[in-house]
């Protein structure tokens, strides 16, 4: 068989999705494939460009795996781009002079930027907001630049004005028409919007027809019809998309009145050869400006081109988005066209909600939606017009808040099953439900699963009420309860021990709980009650709640014996101290490491040795790092501003302040920070609980971050810091992580888990939306007084040492700790290198 | 049977374990109450072959106590030393007795 020449033009998220569809279905072999890219870097997610400002890399927003096209055996040729297509010959002539050959072409060249012909239009400090490259030439402006002006209220220009606000500028939104996006929304919901940007400090100026940009200086001045001025700095335009197809136009290839190549419901153009998919594509005239039209076509055409039956049939321009962080969504008829159309509105200005439905003459079908400031129903009524669910008798209880009028049942179980929950990757109710019979339990494993909301996201809701319905129906039981002796949550139990001033794990067992207890909730709830109350671990009804390490204050290593590690804050240590740490090591022959968290740990101890090995090394002025514990268990630091060419800010001093003031603080799992002493984050703060950065204006602050099993990256919290606010910031994020994760949660899982993630996270911790911020700081603090050196205060205790015995009747040491040298060390001996420890039967 | 004194019941915390050295052998003592309640496996890990089962948590399963290993939370049944997740790994269980506030174990016989 020869393989097939396939040629792709464009590599952005449609032009991967096909690859993706079509490497995915066709043979090994079967297709030789060539793709072609105008930019420098392969497909990334335009929908997130934002987000590229909080992570400042590439490979956040990319969309394919490093190894994608290597593993495919695709030829990926970036930053070049296709001139001509000679379609007698079947091959294509680029601008680096290369000539490719084809069998089958496929079209993803995507969409330009339109910028209205307006005199000043072509100043270097006017950009347009569509690729990774216009971002940086964005931000770049941006550094010299006080104030930013977005031409264009649509979708996208809100996007940028996200972006302009989030580099610091003082920004502007200027729209032609009266109101914003006014292709999705109508005039009271694109008023509801306008008002809640306004709030945010963004300033709207609708029904402004801009007609010349004059520059002075370093300045710039808009010039309005109505007389009106505004002086900016830069500007960016935002003034909608035109489809790319100047290939097909030089090609003789049919072009769609309004632009687009005209393509039929197989996605091919008017050469059986060519198909074109995407922004560039115009179907029945029309061309789609979002993503999941896009994606549909990718598939349509991979499905075409390998001979499976398969068909675009239009695309609703139905839309969820957040903008500006106010949630937005648009269903369909929006503004009530559809003759005889009648309409319900709900509108609540102190809350700042505004929503409308479109309905049929008869009332039995909907049609549309407007939604403003709470999207909650959007995917049922997405669902409800797309499948023509029936209407229940009031439709207006369908955007009704709870208490002003009872809601229908849930909508998922009306779905028909072959209901479409995820457009983007077109997943349907029936393949959510066969996952979840396949044992699928949470929606992270739907995603990995089926791909469904992996996309814009905006179906996630929607997956976990499919995933709740489907895990009742097949008899599932999904609990959260602790354990079978507790039926609470962790959060619920929490709140119930905090607010009920319960001290001991026998009142919270008699109280909130049944039977003995378990390895699950005994070390659980001495979690919540250190967690809550601070008290000393080894107290000794507390003490019998703990697992091993948390009871004999080390690390239990394989062999029986426990690990030392005293605390370096911020990885800083002195001469004396690092001598007075290998006398301990010698004295003791304890085999010493560097460990992952920048200090020394000490192995091999004997469980009777620890009292008199933590008695040398508080002499000498250490104290427990914790490093057995559910808690803070390092900062990590990049040397900074004191020694770094580099660094901007005192990484070192400011990780040791912050090791000091959450130390010895249970929490629900360890935690690990990190902070970088500038941009080049030596410290790999973003792979931490807490990542906190450097920057010229202060500290940002990221959270969500873990290595290990699961790799995550942080997510931005808040930036440009100042060191007071941080610490406020990160008192709430600290309790607020101890009050109510999961057990045995780390951060990453947690922030993942919570419903809304860093957004939610962000308005509680930094806009103090639910009021929590006092009573959490507060919290902290109590916690923080009630800080002790475990180590100390046991050693302060004359009944504890003997605790610490190997043998409760006798001095001996354990005999079966044994130990083989290595490398100049010792090292636990294997079991074939033990001497055996004989065992016979008791006497009876 | 002959028996040894072991330690006071009081050193045992409530809840908690300790372990005793006879011969060449380790026991596990268990007290899981604040009464005189005391319970007796050997001290041996079955799975790892490390001796460190005293230090592990009293748990309740089925209605009865067994004790958590320390090490990687397999759970041996208090009364018997029966391995819940592998009956083939149970672990050797003594009879233990209380006398005037005093912990004894049998002597172990030649």
């Amino acid at each position: 068989m020869t393989a097939t020449r396939l040629l792709v033009v464009g590599n952005g998220m449609v032009g991967q999705r096909f690859l993706e569809e079509l490497v995915d279905k066709a043979w090994p072999g079967e297709y030789d494939i060539t793709v072609i890219g105008a930019e420098p870097r392969p497909a990334y997610d335009r929908v997130h460009l934002s987000s590229y400002f909080a992570h400042h890399t590439d490979e956040d927003l990319a969309l394919a795996k490093p190894d994608f096209f290597t593993r495919h055996g695709i030829h990926l040729h970036l930053g070049e781009a296709v001139k001509r297509i000679d379609r007698a010959r079947h091959q294509v002539e680029t601008n680096l002079g290369a000539v490719i050959g084809y069998d089958k072409l496929v079209l993803a060249t995507g969409s330009f930027p339109w910028v209205p012909p307006i005199a000043g239009s072509a100043h270097p400090a006017c950009f347009v907001y569509r690729t990774i490259d216009d971002l940086k030439a964005i931000e770049a402006r941006a550094r010299g630049a006080k104030s930013g002006v977005v031409v264009g209220g649509g979708l996208l220009g809100l996007e940028a004005a996200g972006a302009l606000k989030a580099l610091g500028l003082e920004t502007h939104v200027i729209e032609y028409a009266p109101v914003l996006m006014a292709e999705q929304l109508d005039r009271m919901g694109g008023e509801m919007l306008r008002r809640k940007i306004d709030a945010l400090g963004v300033q709207v100026h609708t029904g402004k027809d801009t007609r010349e940009i004059v520059t002075h200086g370093q300045g710039h001045k808009l010039r309005f019809a109505d007389g009106g001025v505004l002086d900016v700095d830069l500007i960016v335009f935002s003034t909608g998309i035109r489809p790319q197809d100047t290939l097909a136009r030089y090609g003789e290839l049919p072009v769609a009145e309004r632009g687009g190549i005209v393509i039929d419901d197989h996605c091919l153009t008017a050469d059986p050869d060519i198909y074109a998919i995407g922004e560039c594509a115009a179907w029945r005239g029309q061309f789609f400006g979002l993503v999941a039209p896009g994606y549909k076509m990718a598939q349509v055409a991979a499905d075409h081109l390998m001979g499976c039956d398969n068909a675009f049939t239009g695309a609703d321009m139905s839309a969820k988005l957040k903008l500006l962080g106010v949630s937005v969504g648009s269903i369909g008829d929006a503004h009530g066209r559809t003759p005889g159309a009648q309409s319900y509105v709900y509108q609540d200005d102190h809350g700042g909600v505004y929503k409308k439905l479109v309905v049929s003459a008869d009332g039995r079908e909907l049609l549309g939606a407007v939604l403003v400031g709470d999207v909650d129903d959007y995917g049922e009524l997405l669902q409800m017009k797309r499948n023509a669910l029936p209407m229940p008798a009031h439709p207006d209880t369908l955007i009704l808040p709870a208490y002003a009028g009872a809601r229908p049942a849930s909508g998922v179980s009306a779905l028909p099953g072959s209901a479409v929950i995820c457009s983007c990757f077109d997943v349907s109710k029936d393949r959510i439900a066969a996952a979840v019979a396949g044992g699928c339990r949470s929606v992270e494993e739907i995603k990995a699963a089926t791909g469904a909301g992996t996309g814009c996201g905006g179906c996630v809701p929607l997956i976990a009420q499919v995933l709740n319905a489907e895990l009742s129906r097949q008899g599932i039981e999904v609990s959260n309860h602790l354990c079978q002796h507790f039926a609470h949550s962790r959060q619920a139990l929490f709140h119930l021990i905090k607010v009920n001033q319960v001290k001991t794990f026998d009142e919270a067992i008699r109280r909130f709980g049944q039977g003995y207890g378990c390895e699950v909730c005994k070390p659980a709830v001495a979690s919540i009650l250190a967690s809550a109350w601070n008290d000393y671990a080894l107290r000794p009804d507390l003490a019998v709640l703990q697992e091993t390490n948390d009871a004999f204050l080390g690390n239990l290593q394989k062999d029986g014996s426990y690990s030392v590690i005293p605390r370096m804050a911020g990885g800083e240590v002195t001469p004396e101290g690092l001598m007075a740490l290998a006398q301990v090591a010698r004295d003791f022959q304890l085999y010493t490491k560097v460990t992952g968290a920048q200090r020394i740990g000490l192995f091999g101890a004997r469980k009777g040795d620890l009292p008199r090995i933590w008695a040398r090394l508080i002499d000498a002025g250490f104290e427990s790092g914790q490093a057995y514990a559910k808690s803070l268990r390092m900062v990590k630091t990049c040397v900074g501003s004191t020694w770094c060419r580099y660094g901007v800010q005192d990484s070192v001093g400011f990780g040791v302040e912050l090791e000091h003031r959450y130390k010895g603080l249970r929490t629900p799992h360890k935690m690990k920070f990190g902070i970088s002493g500038c941009t080049r984050e030596c410290a790999e703060a973003q792979g931490k609980d807490v990542g906190i950065i450097a920057t010229d204006a202060g500290w940002n602050l990221y959270v969500g971050g873990n290595g290990g099993m699961k790799p995550r990256h942080a997510e931005l919290l808040a930036a440009d810091l100042d060191r007071d606010t941080l610490l406020r910031y990160l008192d709430r994020f600290v309790m607020l992580y101890a009050q109510s994760a999961d057990k045995l949660q780390r951060t990453a899982a947690w922030v993942e888990s919570l419903d809304g993630g860093i957004d939610y996270l962000r308005t509680t911790i930094v806009d103090d939306a639910l009021g929590l911020g006092a009573q959490l700081e507060a919290d902290l603090a109590m916690l923080r007084a009630a800080y002790q050196c475990e180590w100390q205060r046991t050693l302060a205790d004359p009944a504890h040492p003997s605790r610490f015995a190997d043998f409760i009747n006798s001095p001996a040491a354990d005999p079966g700790l044994q130990y083989v040298p290595v490398r100049g060390q010792l090292r636990p001996a294997a079991l074939e290198e033990r001497r055996t420890i004989a065992i016979h039967r008791v006497e009876d | 049977m002959d028996w040894i004194r072991i330690c006071p019941l009081d050193a045992i915390l409530p809840g908690g374990g300790a372990c005793a050295l006879i011969g060449a052998r380790q026991v596990a003592l268990f007290r899981p109450y604040a009464d005189e309640r005391v319970f007796a496996l050997d001290n041996v890990d079955p799975f790892a072959h490390v001796s460190v089962l005293s230090r592990g948590l009293i748990v309740e399963h089925q209605g009865e106590l067994w004790v958590a290993s320390p090490l990687k939370k397999q759970r041996f049944r208090l009364s018997d030393g029966q391995c819940l997740e592998d009956p083939d790994y149970s672990v050797l269980s003594l009879p233990v007795e209380v006398r005037e506030g005093m912990v004894y174990l049998p002597v172990q016989k030649d």
